[in-house]
């Protein structure tokens, strides 16, 4: 019956959505108050219909109720309770219901948070939400009921894919798609502002913490996944720049200038018409993203079923979201006009320039990204883009925008003048510099031409986000949390520029193939190769392989890589062997048995990969400490009124 | 003209383009499978209706057959079982089921109340040999030629439509009339 419960709560759900896209967006357009009143009971009551689904589906993992199709197709009664709960996102169904499980979340969130705006703003807000979850909520149903049964019964499920079986895979989905829907709160505050034409500063400061929010959670969700490829998939990759790795990536891109450019109207009053595109374009490539892995148009190593009536569903749904917005934008941002001028030199044009490359990487990914699909319409034939197009175009905007990073941040506002900032400037740029060559030349002796050159941008950024706040400590001055969060997400930049340089200039690959008792030396690391023995797990079988690692000839450690295959799935997974030495990861994967006892084996020595995801949770843990600041905390005193008072409604007028 | 509409403009080109790549998607569904123009995989598995014989790939090879995994739990499958058994009414190419992931006593009663399209039904316990086939999920319908090349793959539920577009078209004529 659970089932069942969990479909019509699903119903009602749409129904409610349906409610709250309705009063919210027509109520104030009418002036009725009382449909506005009536906005935020169906955002709690959604809430609770998509809870109650969520649990419903919840228990039947846990039951092992093979009679629903989707439990059947992924999940196995001897599957650990862990990941049986988890598998619930372990494809396309039960992923979208997640999607819009936290939607709802983020929406009961905002709709505590707008209870001290105006009543019919906050209506608007909302009732943007509700549109998108109404569009989710009826795909859903309408092409991915997780809930359909199976009759008769499955005896058992098919199980998990064996490589969603891990740790980091299974929080990966939750927090990644929390980065990915919160842009939707962005989104319905920028056609909120649009629809009421209260297009002053007034939204930008709102919509700040939760833009930066989103943002925060992106980047541990990119970043988990990153992480989660190079432990789990076993070749030493981090990167692939996949389709679906886009995805998640061209919204964080245009994210971050958001996050920027938001600054700058909020302070300044000025570029107003842009924030509200790129609060648009933000939300547009996370459900770009989402028709892109959901539609099967495009195929990548994450595609899940390729099913054309999905993808007519979402393109139509696109057309209405987007296609709306972006009308509702080309008739309000003539309108707008920005008041204050600024010289060039100052702070608002480098973030100019910020925003600015930040675009045109977003455009180059995308770029990349549609082009097998453009190729293909227009009948040019099969066309596959990797790394030799993204990782040089990317590095065009990316190197620019880094050297930016160290001079916005010491501009002032308005004024173009440096004046004896520019001292500082130069100074940290040679310290910068000379730590860089010691770093490169030191103790890598071999590098490209532009590592130098990338490992002082990183340097500089770090020394030039920590000047100020280090005089300000010294000063014993106080400092806001947004200044902290910036600096804190500025230093995580830097370290990132300067690891991802070291990863890219340094990491020693080599694919050799060995016989037991043979040896190989990558870089100042020798690894002998001992031999394989079965190994055996509780839902797979396969071998295990010793190498031992010496380095100068001393023993250093031993490294056991196994190869898994699982029983139910039969599918093959390489267990790679991972250790940190001196800030290097040493891997080491079995590849094929190529008989006689030789073996094809990948070692691989990746120096500082580890800062590269650490960076990036220092970006994220930097937004979190900003948006704490004071200055959002007329939201946050907000949140002290209860929700069920209804507060949006009382203070109609 | 207004310059804020362009975003508009480029959405809508985008908008034909995913449309097209929609359009496209299904005939990129079927070359997805590597075993195409390969030769299919080499098996040697339990006879379902007589547990003593082996089905063997050599005893197929020289004339052209249609390999269909299926499961009692596989509720598409039931989808297709009137169009398999209209095909096997046609007797244009034999059928060779595979029971993939089944128990004895399910499969046989499947096909008592449903009726037999299977020249020989191949089973496949533990769903080892379908991963050799690529098996994404049933039911999966191949076409296998007399040279044991895989010419054609199905996913989903067969219909008389699918028949005789991607199956009839691509078998030789007269095909009916080899005899095994």
């Amino acid at each position: 019956m659970l089932p069942e419960l969990g479909q019509f709560a699903l119903i009602l759900a749409l129904l409610l959505a349906g409610l709250q896209g309705f009063f919210g967006i027509l109520g104030p357009i009418l002036g009725r108050d009382r449909w506005v009143a009536a906005v935020t009971p169906a955002v709690a009551g959604q809430f609770v219909m998509l809870g109650t689904a969520m649990a419903c589906l919840i228990y039947s993992f846990i039951s092992n109720d093979f009679s629903v199709l989707y439990i059947a197709e992924n999940s196995n009664s001897a599957l650990p309770l862990f990941y049986r709960v988890t598998a619930l996102w372990g494809a396309h169904e039960g992923s979208l219901l997640l999607w819009i499980f936290i939607l709802s979340c983020w929406t009961v969130a905002v709709s505590i948070g707008v209870s001290r705006m105006p009543a019919r703003f906050a209506a608007r807000v909302l009732g943007v939400l509700g549109v998108v979850s109404f569009g989710f909520l009826l795909f859903t149903l309408l092409t991915s009921n997780p809930f359909t049964r199976l009759d008769p019964p499955a005896p058992d499920g098919r199980d998990l894919n064996p490589v969603l079986q891990d740790p980091a895979l299974a929080i990966h989905p939750p927090i990644l798609y929390t980065g990915y829907v919160g842009f939707a709160v962005a989104f319905a505050f920028a056609c909120a502002a649009m629809l009421e034409g209260r297009l002053d500063q007034q939204w930008a400061r709102w919509t700040r913490p939760w833009t930066t929010a989103a943002w925060a959670f992106l980047s541990c969700g990119i970043a988990l996944g990153s992480w989660w490829a190079y432990y789990t998939l076993g070749w030493g990759g981090y990167w692939f720049w996949d389709p679906v790795e886009n995805a998640s990536f061209m919204p964080w891109l245009v994210g971050t200038a958001l996050i920027h450019s938001l600054a700058v109207t909020d302070k300044r009053g000025l570029f107003k018409s842009w924030t509200l595109l790129l609060a648009v374009l933000a939300f547009s490539l996370s459900l770009l993203g989402t028709f892109l892995v959901r539609s099967g148009v495009l195929v990548s190593v994450h595609s899940f079923a390729a099913d054309p009536r999905r993808g007519i569903f979402i393109l139509a749904f696109l057309v209405i979201m987007i296609g709306g917005a972006l009308t509702l934008y080309a008739w309000r941002a003539p309108q707008l006009k920005s008041q204050a001028g600024f010289e060039f030199g100052s702070r608002e044009s480098f973030l100019l320039f910020n925003n600015i490359l930040l675009v045109i990487a977003a455009a180059t990914v995308f770029a990349g990204t549609m082009a097998p699909l453009i190729s293909d319409a227009l009948h040019l034939g099969t066309l596959s883009v990797g790394a030799p197009y993204f990782n040089p175009t990317f590095m065009l905007t990316m190197l620019p925008l880094a050297a930016l990073v160290g001079m916005g941040v010491q501009a002032n506002w308005k004024r173009g003048r440096l004046g004896d900032k520019q001292r500082m400037l130069l100074l940290t740029l040679v310290v910068a510099a000379i730590l860089a060559c010691i770093t490169v030349f030191g103790i890598y002796s071999h590098g490209k031409i532009l590592t130098p050159v990338a490992a002082t941008l990183g340097i500089w950024i770090i020394l030039t986000s920590l000047v100020d706040p280090i005089d300000r400590i010294r000063r014993k001055l106080s400092l806001s949390r947004s200044v902290v969060g910036m600096t804190v997400a500025h230093v995580g930049l830097g370290l990132f520029v300067l690891s991802l340089t070291t990863v890219e200039s340094f990491t020693l690959e080599h694919d050799v193939s060995l016989a037991q008792g043979a040896s190989t030396n990558v870089g100042a690391y020798e690894f002998r190769f001992d031999g394989v023995k079965p190994v055996e797990g509780a839902n797979y079988q396969g071998v295990g392989g010793t190498i031992r690692v010496f380095r100068h000839g001393e023993p250093l450690t031993v490294l056991y890589p196994e190869k898994h295959e699982y029983y139910v799935q039969h599918t093959t997974t390489t267990d790679a062997a991972i250790e940190m030495h001196y800030g290097s990861n040493i891997l080491v994967a079995l590849g094929e048995d190529l008989g006689a006892g030789k073996w094809s084996i990948r070692i691989q020595v990746r120096p500082l990969v580890n800062f590269v995801w650490l960076a990036a949770f220092i970006m994220a843990v930097g937004g979190v400490i900003a948006l704490s600041d004071r200055r959002y905390r007329i939201a946050k005193a907000a949140a002290e009124v209860p929700v069920v008072t209804g507060a949006a409604g009382e203070q109609a007028r | 003209m207004n310059r804020f509409a362009i975003p508009l403009g480029v959405f809508a080109l985008l908008v034909v383009v995913l449309a097209i790549g929609i359009a496209h998607s299904p005939d990129k569904g079927t070359i997805i499978s590597p075993l195409l123009g390969k030769p299919a995989p080499e098996f040697a598995l339990p006879n379902l209706l007589d547990a003593s014989q082996t089905v063997k790939s050599s005893d197929l090879r020289g004339r052209w057959y249609v390999f269909n995994v299926w499961g009692t739990w596989c509720y598409e499958c039931r989808a297709e079982h009137n169009t398999l058994l209209e095909m096997r009414q046609q007797n244009v190419v034999p059928i060779i089921g595979m029971d993939w992931r089944d128990t004895q006593a399910d499969a046989l009663g499947y096909l008592k109340q449903l009726g037999n399209p299977y020249e020989l039904i191949a089973v496949d316990r533990d769903g080892r040999e379908a991963v050799d086939w690529g098996v994404y999920g049933a039911p999966e319908t191949f076409l296998v030629d007399d040279k044991g090349i895989v010419v054609y793959k199905y996913v989903g539920a067969l219909t008389p439509e699918v028949w005789e577009k991607q199956f009839l078209s691509r078998l030789p004529p007269r095909q009916g009339q080899t005899k095994s």
